[in-house]
């Protein structure tokens, strides 16, 4: 009917042809990854204001408000203190310092964690925000990882005065846990993508995350001490079990903070940072590059 | 059908063509929102884990068919009203036009990047309306400086704080009327190359429809195209000269205002 409409006022082009003429685009259109990735950079201060926001919209209900932020760490490291401090003394191995072994662990895990159990939900979440307002949709991964972000830098500050607390030295390696985190952040962002664009086809996942997530702790050497990996396991399997990136990056993280550590690590510091840099590049550029495909596909529900 | 075939071209036939520039070309459009019902048994993981590995999809997945092959063309400079009873699709056409809804089928063609403006623009409502502003702002687009400029022209064209400083309260304390006042703001601070406008104006008190309305004509001078849905006749006769009615997800009318409005009347 409306067809009509328009052969009878260009009576030799089809719609897309017409389209075509008067330089229109398709209105969903993916846009070339390139021009993607400046868009991106474009809405980095969208970014940021919505990630600040975010947090503040988090805790404007609760009436400690931003305090949780510290609290929730410090509440943490008490419960994990407690079970495997005083509870369940044995089995620690090597390690002399094992609270502030665990607390590195714990809180380095929690951030990559967190931000791919959210990131998981990162489009579903925010339909109503999808179907509303243009923007790159990758700006809703980046900001779940950014709020994340947020959380942990809170939490290293209360680590720190763990790791003090407990009779480490301040060395000047602790200046490395800011490239350690920032690798870490990059590999958040794209493993968090992955999730998003995945999560937002299968709606079923959000209820497996939290099993698989549960394994991948159990896997990274967090509450137990990781040379028990080769003790315990065949070569092979020790040897891919510690390539496990979370691993690498909470082993990076006691290579900067905790001097008493410094015999047990799992690789020299020089593979670590070489495996740390491969993963980041890896699942950073992979993950952007997957959801960029995607595109088109958000909003759809 | 039959209606739509005698009313289409509002214009001259023989001037169109090559002066007339198109701005939104729908070419059979179909829209389906897939819902999950998230029915109360089966949502163990185990359960999931066997759909995603078996690869059924979830049994309660409904699909809603909201648009059904709508076509249409719109030109620059026209002011196009779109009517229809609830649930006819209006919403669904505007966001697809938007381009922040993908059809399922067909292809929607734009000049530029459309904007809409809805009364469900999602906007944090734990946030004061003041954020809730430059968050928009950005989201269009805008560079800080921009936004820091512009933000108090926006908050004194919504009127909120006409009784008080609403401005930093947050945007749950307000009254629907004044949220959606605060979003047309927001959405009409930027010169748009197609404005879609969804029942935005007719939420606002009178004073406030008038001053929204004068600013839809000063968007429309501007630039291109607007598209306006209001359960409210009055309001499309008055800014809008071409109609489409959908009815069903279904392009039943399209041609000269007055012409539809009465067929919509006395249907
Ligand atoms: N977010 C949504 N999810 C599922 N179905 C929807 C959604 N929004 C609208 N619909 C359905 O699509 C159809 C058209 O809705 P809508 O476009 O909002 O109509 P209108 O704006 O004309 O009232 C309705 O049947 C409605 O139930
Ligand atoms: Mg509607």
């Amino acid at each position: 009917m409306a067809n009509t409409a328009v052969a009878n006022l260009h009576p030799r082009l089809t719609p897309a042809e017409l389209a075509q003429r008067h330089g229109l685009k398709v209105a969903n259109d993916r846009p070339p990854l390139r021009e993607y990735t400046r868009q991106v950079w474009a809405y980095r201060h969208f970014i940021t204001a919505y990630s600040r926001a975010k947090i503040t919209s988090s805790l404007s209900n609760t009436r400690l408000g931003q305090l949780w932020q510290v609290l929730t760490p410090i509440t943490n490291a008490a419960v994990y203190y407690l079970i495997f401090g005083v509870i369940l003394s044995q089995g620690r191995g090597s390690i002399d310092n094992f609270i502030a072994y665990l607390c590195t662990g714990v809180f380095v895990f929690i951030f990559t964690q967190t931000a791919v159990a959210n990131g998981t939900s990162a489009i579903n979440a925010n339909l109503g925000l999808i179907r509303a307002l243009h923007f790159p949709r990758a700006a809703l991964p980046i900001t779940v990882t950014l709020v994340q972000l947020q959380q942990l830098l809170m939490s290293m500050v209360v680590l720190a005065a763990i790791v003090l607390f407990t009779g480490e030295p301040i060395t000047l390696r602790w200046l490395l846990l800011a490239p350690i985190l920032f690798l870490q952040t990059i590999f958040n962002i794209g493993l968090t993508m992955v999730m998003a664009r995945f999560g937002s086809k299968v709606a079923d996942l959000k209820q497996i995350m939290p099993f698989v997530l549960r394994t991948w702790l159990y896997a990274s050497g967090v509450l137990y001490p990781v040379s028990l990996l080769r003790d315990h396991l065949p070569d092979w399997a020790a040897t891919l079990m510690e390539a496990n990136p979370a691993l690498i990056y909470i082993e990076l993280a006691r290579y900067a903070l905790l001097d008493s550590n410094r015999e047990n690590l799992v690789a020299t510091p020089m593979q670590l940072w070489g495996t740390a840099l491969a993963w980041t590049l890896v699942v950073g550029i992979g993950g952007f590059v997957y959801f960029w495909r995607g595109e088109k596909e958000y909003g759809r529900g | 059908m039959d209606v739509a075939e005698q009313t289409q071209a509002p214009t001259d036939p023989s001037t169109v063509d090559s002066q007339r520039v198109p701005t939104v070309i729908a070419d059979d459009v179909h829209v389906i929102y897939r819902i999950h019902k998230g029915a109360a048994a089966n949502t163990g993981a185990t359960a999931a884990l066997k759909r995603i590995v078996s690869r059924t999809s979830t049994p309660n997945i409904r699909e809603v068919h909201a648009i059904k092959g709508v076509s249409f063309t719109a030109y620059q400079g026209e002011a196009i009203g779109l009517i229809g009873s609830n649930g006819s699709g209006k919403s669904s056409l505007l966001r697809t036009i938007a381009g922040l809804l993908p059809p399922a089928r067909g292809a929607v063609y734009t000049l530029g990047q459309p904007s809409l403006l809805g009364v469900n623009a999602a906007l944090l409502n734990d946030l004061s309306g003041e954020r809730n502003v430059a968050l928009g702002c950005l989201a269009m687009g805008m560079s800080p400086d921009q936004v820091k400029r512009i933000t108090p022209e926006i908050i004194e064209f919504s009127g909120i704080n006409e009784r008080g400083d609403f401005a930093s309260l947050p945007m749950r304390t307000y009254s629907s009327g004044m949220g959606a006042r605060l979003r047309f703001a927001i959405a009409a601070a930027k010169e748009h190359d197609v404005l879609l406008i969804d029942e935005a104006l007719a939420t606002g008190d009178r004073k406030f429809r008038i001053r929204s309305e004068q600013r839809v004509r000063e968007l429309r001078a501007n630039a291109g195209t607007v598209f306006l849905v209001s359960h409210s006749l009055g309001s499309i006769k008055d800014t809008c000269e071409r109609t489409i009615w959908l009815e069903g997800g279904v392009l039943k009318m399209d041609g000269p205002t007055d012409e539809v409005c009465r067929a919509y009347e006395g249907r």
